[in-house]
């Protein structure tokens, strides 16, 4: 199986382990991920923030980009969910509003075919790969582990551009998390936002928010907390306080302990807190 | 017809519905107040008007207080408003609308931190195509005189790799500035 792939700039710095565990699990998978050429930032919070022509044309690039590989593949991957609703903004203005669409073809100096189609790895995983196949490759099952999966909101809404099912209580992670063998709790906070956006300008404000959101994955029974997202898992990861913090890991990361993918020691040394206590605790590392 | 907001006189703009409407494609009209979004904003209770007084100001035509809000800075588009209003009323949408006109009329902003760093980080990209966190973190300290929250944080990312000292520039650098050019620097046109 053959995809574009659009990583976005966290995946080289911030989310660097992220990245890498993209690539260890998707090879163990035999997915290849085709990088389109010559991307460019998405405008993450900030473009659309001061300018809305600016946060569409700028994801708008990157899908003329891919248009130029779509014979290699016309479903564009992101793993990053704020990157995933920039590219699906844009390609929601292009595809159904006729004079946004001539604007942004103007700025961005290309014309929109509208054959790619831009999907998160979270439904490539769950819609087309065999659920068989995924579990096949399970070597370590994940049932000593306590999780909650946490989606944050740019994955999920807005619903209508998005598109992606049960947008309240999303279960493409716990499908995930399952069928590596995790024991994953329901919890009510999978889609609030975690405030990563405020958090350089208004720390006290998001730890406030980073805490709530702790104390109920705590309150779940949880012994981690699992994400998709490069922002939540940053900002998870270093704006908690008190005792006893959480572990924050990428869905993909915890796929590569289940799948006992090599070299992945690493990745657990780029988190501010570790999970290798947990892990080895478990029995797990 | 002129009222008064929290001790403010306000001018009233009954065209500003419908300015509103046409630029964002949201019908605010349809609110009737059931306080949906406000209970579901995670950022709320920091904002002086919460969300669903935002919608009523807008009837109220109170586009001045609005532009000069501390709300339409805190709000981060979680859209958690949208996805629970009865209505179908983007508030977010309207948001971005309401900071784009707070930007473009180079209004003060009494968040005035959020705003630069939403700026810096756009002329970041403006600079390389990709975002390179070290030359926008340093802008921002130092643009924004906060040199010390975060720092601990900040180092202990460097010293994991994460943040990459050299930036990496877009081979299509050109392409990129020039949307810039057709839509960031039209509204600023050389002003910082």
């Amino acid at each position: 199986m053959k995809f574009s792939y659009y990583p976005g700039c966290t995946v080289h710095s911030t989310a660097i382990e992220y990245g890498k565990s993209i690539d260890a699990v998707l090879s163990v998978l035999g997915v290849e991920l085709a990088e389109i050429e010559d991307w460019n930032c998405c405008g993450a919070a900030a473009a659309h923030s001061i300018h809305r022509k600016l946060g569409l044309s700028l994801p708008a690039r990157n899908i003329s980009q891919a248009q130029k590989q779509v014979d290699l593949s016309p479903q564009l991957i992101t793993s990053c969910p704020g990157c995933f609703n920039a590219l699906k903004r844009a390609d929601y203005a292009l595809r159904n509003d006729e004079e946004a669409r001539k604007e942004i073809e103007e700025v961005v100096g290309f014309s929109y075919s509208g054959e790619v189609q831009i999907r998160s790895l979270l439904e490539i995983l769950n819609h087309e790969m065999d659920e068989k196949d995924l579990k096949s490759k399970v070597k370590k099952p994940l049932n000593k582990l306590k999780l909650v999966c946490y989606y944050g909101c740019a994955l999920v809404r807005p619903h209508a551009i998005t598109g992606l099912e049960n947008p309240e209580n999303p279960m493409m992670m716990d499908n995930i998390m399952k069928l590596m063998g995790a024991d994953v709790r329901d919890w009510s906070y999978k889609t609030d936002c975690c405030g990563a956006d405020l958090a350089l300008t208004h720390g006290e404000l998001v730890q406030k928010i980073v805490g709530r959101l702790i104390n109920h994955a705590k309150d779940a029974g949880a012994d981690a907390v699992v994400t998709s997202c490069g922002l939540c898992q940053a900002n998870l990861d270093m704006r908690q306080t008190g005792p006893d913090p959480l572990p924050i890991f990428y869905f993909t990361e915890l796929m590569g302990v289940a799948m006992d993918v090599p070299n992945r020691k690493g990745w657990w040394g780029k988190h501010i807190v570790n999970p290798g206590p947990l892990l080895g605790r478990l029995g797990y590392e | 017809m002129n009222y008064e907001l929290s001790g403010k006189a306000i001018k009233q703009d009954t065209s500003f519905t419908n300015e509103v409407i046409e630029a964002t494609g949201v019908r605010v009209d349809r609110c009737y107040q059931c306080m949906t979004c406000t209970l579901g904003c995670p950022v709320a209770d920091a904002m002086d008007f919460p969300p669903n007084q935002v919608m009523r100001l807008i009837e109220l035509g109170a586009k001045d207080a609005l532009l000069r809000s501390r709300t339409i800075w805190m709000c981060v588009t979680c859209e958690a408003c949208f996805a629970r209003c009865p209505n179908q009323i983007d508030t977010a949408a309207v948001m971005d609308y309401l900071r784009e006109e707070a930007t473009a009329q180079g209004v003060e902003v009494p968040e005035e931190r959020i705003q630069l760093l939403h700026r810096i980080f756009a002329e970041n990209i403006k600079s390389f195509g990709k975002v390179h966190e070290a030359t926008m973190l340093m802008t921002y300290k130092l643009k924004s005189k906060d040199f010390f929250s975060d720092m601990g944080i900040g180092l202990k990312l460097f010293l994991k790799g994460k943040i990459p000292l050299f930036p990496v520039k877009v081979k299509g650098l050109d392409q990129v500035k020039k949307i810039f050019e057709k839509t960031y620097d039209k509204t600023f046109g050389g002003r910082s």
